[in-house]
């Protein structure tokens, strides 16, 4: 028998910025907070004068140890799912703070199209253009609805960036001025727009001033240093839950957050959560911890994989395509894909850099481009980004290089700081045979089913890649390049989990029979557990998620406050009322 | 003996592109080997046996030098590499095979030192020995089934003991191919055997010999590239082939500029 705690009113599961903006934002309105983290805690003193690529990049420091609990993939829904083993091959955010630590920063909103993607794209094009099993609903909730709350998260987290000249309605402007626009961004840019394109600096949650935010937080300036992403940040100049959310609910008074603690089930008593079990992995003690209101704040993976196995929600069977939890995995992966332009007498800085600096445009964005004629929906969002390249990471050669010996060795020495890449962030659609679920056969460490990912490439998603590493090609050419080498792309999915841009699971929308939460991330089938996270997404916009998790994280929250202050009950009446009491 | 070594060590130091003025660090570790593996030839291709660097020459090299070097130290700030030695490889033969083929994967040329001049077998060897050798953060339970390619590493072997198996077959192949051990053949016929191993065409037990030969591959690379905390890198020749600064603290004043800033590397033992 677990060990009995006293009852608190909020627990959160996970602390990353889904966790860490709810926890604050309940703390703060005076509520006691308890957030269960299973990493270790870390404080900005963990990321001093550990510039070290071979630490973090290429052995994964900030990344989920895998020997206790990995997912099991597929590339064919008719073939055995195999455990992702390797860390190369699955990169998640561990410790406190989760993945927003190590993120590169990137923070966007997603467009007005992708809230209501269903509806336009039948308004545009017709039912018809719908491939059969393309899974796209609409998310229950407009771009208008959730503006104030992307507002809210790019103050908090300190973003700095410049109007986009196809963005969608602000507010407000951003709280800080874009990044430097280096030699080689400019370059980028000056092509893009003569090629008729309207480009900006990424909105980068690399602060450009020394920032105050709104809960009195600072963020530092960033210095550049190219050890950014992939790694905390030295300086504090990084927008992410350690020195902004875990510190305001820190100082509440009201929170208390308790790292190295596992949660391995969800207490329900069929109408509402009453709590979470979780074993204290320092001690292996296994602990009841009774709440009023649970939220499950943890990355993609596990959100669904707690609901699972906590047995809340119908899971999603592909065959019948009812059910909803594990339902609409989607995932940047063919995001990779671009084009490379080497050039022979210029040189740039590319070792300086940091995660989020870099350039963009949307001219082939969402629905910006008409899909009448073309094999695909939604569309991609090109970019070039100045990281700041480690020598073991970036190696690049043009093609037909060998990749070892002496004459690799000769040309990645020459291109090293000659070589700039141009790629395309796709938006990927849902499919009703791409999901999640309990693996029948591998365990974690407790005995547990892994989560078991099935995800197919389709046309779809390849006519779209294509279509983006085209447009790259172009811009890099025009870039002035001696050798553009356009990338191929593979045929399958390789079943690598690598750029943290994973989302679905737990989807949001108005309908109890296709979706798991409501507008406010509130479960329709448990209405005091909230399910925070890009786990909510009903597809994946073709922008990075941190932004809408943002967001949504702290429409949430309001939410989480309603439902406490006004008595409980669902928040949204369902679409399909007569599912619901 | 032991003097005649140290002043080899110190004409060497000289002759290497311009480490003494530009490193403010004391480190001169690991000239010797260098110097030792250089001047017997052992890997430009079989002048001297496998066997034998561990053995009578090693002995023979190596004797009483530690602790004359160690000494020096104290008097001309050169520090003394007690790291070059082994913590994971036993047999001679293995590593002997492994200082080859990374020196074939990264070979010295005029745009500096290689693999081993660099120190990678050495960097290896502690990789291998520790938790990435050991795939501690990996998935290592069962059961173990072969997948579709597309699913990556399902070997149960872990990376220390597909190390030992994939060496051994390098001379195996060798040996079938060349009636020669590995690190006696010429260099274009090493060269083809590795191609081999790359292309994935060698039999191997438990992992396709693309598999181990990509792991070979990235780890020589880490090893040239890694901070030196981790042994390769020697004295930062691996960063200034590649003009890198190494852990710089910030850019922000420079990062805008137009030209190409070249800086004069700092490792994390600076950050110290």
């Amino acid at each position: 028998m677990p060990e009995q705690l006293d009852k608190v009113e909020v627990l959160v599961v996970g602390s990353g910025w889904a966790g860490g903006i709810v926890s604050a934002e309940m703390a703060k309105e005076g509520y006691d907070v308890v957030c269960l983290e299973r990493g270790e805690e870390k404080s900005v003193e963990d990321y001093m004068h550990v510039k070290d690529e071979l630490r973090f990049t290429s052995r994964h420091e900030m990344m989920q140890d895998l020997s206790s609990e990995t997912v099991t993939s597929r590339h064919k829904r008719n073939i055995t799912a195999l455990p992702v083993r390797m860390q190369d091959d699955m990169n998640v955010g561990n410790d406190v703070g989760g993945g927003s630590v190590h993120w590169s920063g990137v923070t966007f909103r997603f467009l007005p199209y992708d809230f209501e993607i269903h509806t336009q794209t039948v308004d545009r094009y017709g039912e018809e253009k719908i491939p059969e099993g393309m899974t796209i609903q609409d998310w229950g909730i407009s771009y208008e609805e959730l503006e104030p709350y992307y507002d809210r998260f790019e103050k908090t987290a300190g973003i700095s960036g410049e109007p986009n000249p196809l963005g969608p309605d602000r507010s407000d402007d951003y709280p800080n001025p874009p990044m430097v626009e280096t030699p080689n961004i400019r370059l980028f840019r000056d092509a893009a727009e003569n090629l008729g394109n309207h480009t900006y600096m990424l909105p980068a949650a690399n602060s450009t001033t020394n920032y105050e935010n709104p809960d009195g937080q600072n963020v530092a300036q960033c210095q550049y240093c190219a050890f950014c992403s992939a790694y905390g940040c030295d300086y504090g100049a990084k927008g992410d839950p350690i020195v902004t959310v875990l510190a305001t609910a820190e100082e509440t008074g009201n929170f208390e957050l308790r790292a190295k603690s596992n949660v391995r089930r969800v207490n329900y008593d069929g109408e509402k959560a009453t709590g979470v079990i979780y074993e204290d992995a320092t001690t292996g003690i296994e602990y009841e911890q009774p709440a009023d209101v649970v939220v499950l704040g943890a990355f993609t993976f596990t959100n669904t994989r707690l609901l699972l196995l906590s047995e809340i929600g119908t899971p999603y069977n592909p065959d019948t395509v009812e059910g909803v939890i594990g339902k609409n995995f989607t995932g940047h992966f063919l995001s990779k894909y671009g084009a490379v332009a080497f050039f022979n007498d210029r040189k740039f800085n590319l070792h300086m850099g940091a995660g989020a600096l870099g350039a963009g445009f949307d001219d082939y964005a969402g629905d910006y481009i008409d899909h009448t004629d073309l094999d695909f929906l939604h569309g991609g969002e090109v970019e070039i980004r100045q990281y700041g390249d480690g020598p073991i990471d970036n190696n690049a050669v043009p093609e037909g290089t060998p990749n070892w010996g002496q004459e690799f060795k000769e040309k990645s020495l020459y291109y090293t700081n000659r070589n700039l890449r141009v790629h395309f962030q796709v938006g990927t659609l849902p499919w009703s045979f791409n999901y999640l679920d309990l693996d029948p056969t591998y365990k974690d460490q407790y005995g547990d089913p892994l989560l078991r990912v099935t995800n197919e490439y389709t046309d779809q998603d390849r006519n779209l890649m294509s279509y983006g590493v085209e447009v790259c090609r172009e811009v890099a050419e025009e870039m002035g390049a001696d050798i553009v080498d356009a990338e191929e792309i593979s045929e399958e999915f390789d079943n690598t989990f690598t750029g943290g841009h994973y989302a679905g699971g737990v989807i949001m929308g108005d309908d109890p029979e296709t979706s798991a939460v409501n507008n406010y991330l509130q479960m329709w089938d448990a209405e005091n557990l909230f399910v925070v996270g890009a786990s909510a997404f009903p597809h994946f916009g073709n922008y990075n998620p941190t932004g809408t998790v943002g967001a949504l994280a702290y429409r949430a929250a309001e939410g989480i406050e309603e439902y406490l202050n006004n008595g409980g009950g669902q928040l949204v009446s369902s679409k399909n009322s007569t599912q619901k009491a | 003996m032991a003097e005649k070594n140290d002043d080899k060590q110190t004409d060497v130091n000289q002759s290497l592109s311009n480490s003494d003025e530009t490193t403010n660090s004391s480190s001169n570790e690991g000239i010797s080997r260098r110097t030792f593996i250089k001047n017997t030839g052992l890997v430009a291709g079989g002048v001297v046996g496998g066997g034998v660097l561990g053995g009578v020459l090693g002995n023979q090299w190596f004797a009483g030098t530690d602790t004359e070097t160690a000494g020096e130290a104290e008097t001309d700030g050169e520090s003394n590499n007690f790291q070059e030695a082994r913590m994971f490889f036993s047999r001679d033969e293995d590593f002997n095979i492994l200082n080859a083929a990374v020196e074939r994967i990264f070979p010295e040329d005029e745009n500096g030192p290689g693999a081993i001049a660099l120190g990678v077998p050495y960097f290896i060897d502690k990789q291998l020995a520790g938790s990435w050798g050991l795939n501690a953060k990996e998935y290592m339970r069962g059961p173990f089934q072969e997948g579709e390619p597309e699913q990556g590493y399902q070997s149960r072997m872990r990376r220390n003991e597909l190390f030992i198996v994939g060496l051994r077959r390098i001379n195996e192949v060798s040996e079938e191919q060349w009636q020669e051990k590995f690190v006696d053949i010429e260099i274009e016929q090493q060269d083809e055997v590795l191609m081999a191993f790359d292309n994935g065409d060698v039999e191997m037990k438990g992992a396709s010999s693309a598999l181990f030969f990509s792991l070979l591959r990235n780890v020589t690379l880490e090893g040239v590239y890694s901070d030196p905390l981790y042994g390769g890198n020697r004295n930062m020749e691996g960063w200034r082939m590649k003009e890198y600064p190494g852990a710089q603290p910030a850019y922000i004043n420079v990062i805008e500029d137009e030209e190409f800033i070249e800086t004069e590397p700092l490792s994390l033992r600076d950050h110290h």
